[in-house]
């Protein structure tokens, strides 16, 4: 029972960080339809800024943690400005190609300055976040974790609910050349959405960061595994990207624990492949109505 | 006899014979001739042994990348699986030949029937599934086939692998560089020639017409799901091929190529050598061979470079870099890829001196 109970506990927190990294992934399929190959990349990035900053450079980590921010901030509005730009209007083929293009930039670009091994972040959360059940503990960076994904999610439920901003980006989701012709500026709607999405994944990094170390191969590997969360999850939901990663690290830490450790980190691909067959949308996802 | 005449610029042309010829003239057609009988004839015999080994990767590469072509390029079902494809090709081969003991004859085409059945298991989504669901679906089915190759080992020999037999083609012993050329240079010419007409046909105009607009096609009469199939099917054996004369040729297999990043390196092969064009893969793949060999040249003159050894081993992960870049560049300047630069080429030839 107690081992089901840590299975439990570690596949919810497990699922959350996805359900995180999903997030910022989900945000740029909801404001310009592109598939994000380069998310998980985008998270190393942000991790691995905030490990410079942090442990190269020495400064304070509260400025550490607001310079990775605006770092990834206008990282994702470069990428933005410079790949994406140029692609507006052309066929998906192409921009889903360029986003795997871009993922092997940045990952190749990252294990020649980082190199391949597992980097440490110092020892800053407090002691008291440790929490304890009789027999089952949660160590303090899962509380962590669940505090800061938390916030983030009112902080962008709030901002999509009721910003002029998120209400464009909304709008921009929905249909685009109605958006335009209401005078929404598409474009910038764009750059933002992109800014936002990898802030988000600056975000996770960190997180996924503080509780395994940072290693560019496993980052990388999260970003892909964001996409059985979001299908299950539906591609345009952002409280499916949550669900969908909860019951995604469930099944994950389940499998890990009572089948086979190596089966681990296929199952949720077997998943995929079966939530694809049965509801190609998600649990949560828009229907796409399609006419010639 | 030969037809050498000037011809009218613009698009005269009268009969859907015209419209549909491989080579607009037969001058085209004798070069090709040519081209593939000094292939055959004197590269072999000229060329060293490691020009023979980069050859022999190049037609591997291609015979896989035009059937990635036929796929993404002609049907417009985007694969992210392809890699994985190639090793299931690789692994079929060699355990027909090692449980089996089937000869290379026979191992390697049904290498190929194999490949295209599980390539078709993963085409079954796309039933239901456009654009983007379809290539998340190949992406599991390269994590999932990654997977078995390692984790299956009463099959596969998990992370050893499996040695492979000597090749033997009915009687002859396919054993140096310069035999196998051969061999794989007339597999390579054939499949080409078989992709290049089925293109021609009512299955490629099909597969055209997929890739435009699938509803559309769907009312026009042709039935998606059998056609998609078909194209999966097509795909992979080609992706099957290669990966059995892979495994023949590099003799030993073990799973650690077959993962996504050989699945991104076919599709840089297209994508740099032209989506929807036959001649394109076979640009591309020789592109993205020569850039390989290149890379590891570098990173082999550093390391004999007293001074700098020690940047040559952080040097590696940039082979992902350049890649990752060409493929960017490519798309964002020359969406059309080499395909386009040599139609251009060939333009500015023909018209010279005129501009048009």
């Amino acid at each position: 029972m107690e081992f089901f109970l840590q299975l439990l506990i570690n596949g919810m927190a497990l699922g959350f960080l996805y359900g995180l990294a999903a997030l910022g992934f989900v945000m740029i399929y909801k404001s310009s339809s592109v598939l994000n190959f380069a998310h998980g990349e985008l998270m190393a990035l942000g991790a691995f800024l905030f490990l410079t900053l942090s442990v190269w450079a020495g400064l304070p980590i509260p400025l550490v943690f607001l310079l990775t921010l605006a770092g990834s901030f206008a990282l994702g509005f470069l990428v933005e400005r410079l790949f994406l730009r140029p692609l507006i209007g052309e066929s998906l083929i192409r921009v889903i190609m360029l986003t795997v293009g871009l993922s092997a930039m940045f990952k190749g670009l990252m294990l020649f300055i980082f190199g391949g091994n597992l980097h440490n972040y110092p020892d800053f959360l407090p002691e008291g976040l440790n929490l304890r059940f009789g027999a089952i503990q949660i160590p303090s960076v899962y509380v962590a974790a669940f505090l800061m994904g938390m916030l983030f999610l009112g902080v962008f439920g709030y901002f999509f609910k009721y910003s002029s901003q998120g209400i464009y980006m909304r709008a921009v989701a929905d249909d685009q050349t109605a958006a335009l012709s209401l005078g929404v500026h598409v474009r910038r709607v764009f750059a933002l959405s992109w800014a936002i999405a990898a802030l988000v994944a600056a975000m996770s990094g960190i997180i996924l960061g503080i509780i395994n170390g940072i290693n560019v191969h496993e980052l990388s590997a999260i970003g892909l595994k964001v996409f059985p969360v979001v299908i299950l999850g539906g591609l345009d939901s952002i409280g499916g990207a949550i669900v969908g990663g909860v019951i995604i690290g469930l099944l994950e830490s389940f499998t890990g624990g009572y089948v086979s450790p190596s089966l681990r980190e296929v199952v949720p691909y077997i998943a995929l492949v079966f939530i694809l067959m049965v509801k190609p949308y998600g649990l949560f996802g828009l229907v796409e109505i399609e006419r010639v | 006899m030969l037809r050498l005449h000037f011809r009218p610029c613009g698009n005269y042309r009268e009969r859907y014979e015209q419209e549909m010829t491989i080579f607009e003239t037969d001058f085209g057609r004798l070069w090709m001739g040519v081209g593939i009988v000094i292939a055959l004839g004197v590269v072999p015999f000229l060329a060293s042994p490691y020009m023979l080994y980069i050859l022999n990767n190049m037609a591997i590469a291609a015979i896989a990348a035009v059937g990635l072509n036929l796929l993404i390029g002609f049907t417009g079902q985007i694969s992210l699986g392809h890699g994985a494809f190639v090793g299931v090709g690789a692994y079929a081969a060699a355990v027909l030949a090692t449980r089996v003991g089937l000869p290379f004859v026979v191992a390697v085409p049904l290498a190929g029937l194999v490949t295209a059945l599980v390539g078709m298991v993963f085409g079954i989504p796309s039933v239901r599934l456009k654009h983007l669901y379809l290539t998340i679906a190949t992406l599991a089915g390269q994590f999932i086939i990654e997977y078995l190759l390692v984790h299956w080992e009463s099959l596969t020999g998990g992370a050893e692998g499996i040695i492979l037999p000597e090749a033997d083609l009915l009687g002859l012993r396919l054993v140096s560089d310069r035999s196998f050329f051969c061999v794989l240079f007339l597999i390579f010419v054939f499949l080409t020639w078989v992709a290049v007409n089925l293109v021609r046909t009512r299955y490629g105009r099909a597969f055209v017409a997929i890739r435009d607009n699938d509803r559309a096609a769907e009312g026009m009469g042709i039935p998606l799901f059998r056609y998609k199939l078909l194209a999966f099917g097509i795909s992979s054996f080609y992706a099957g091929i290669a990966g059995a004369l892979l495994a023949f040729y590099t003799v030993s297999i073990t799973p650690e190529p077959f993962t996504l990043f050989l699945s991104i390196e076919y599709i840089a092969m297209i994508i740099i050598g032209g989506l929807g064009s036959i001649s394109g893969s076979v640009f591309g793949a020789v592109f993205i061979t020569l850039l390989n060999e290149s890379l590891s040249w570098t990173a082999e003159f550093l390391m004999n470079t007293e001074a700098l050894s020690r940047v040559a081993l952080t040097i590696a992960p940039l082979r992902e870099f350049v890649f990752g870049l060409i493929i960017v560049l490519f798309i964002i300047f020359e969406p059309r890829g080499l395909a386009e630069l040599w139609r251009i080429l060939r333009a500015s030839f023909r018209l010279w001196p005129f501009a048009y």
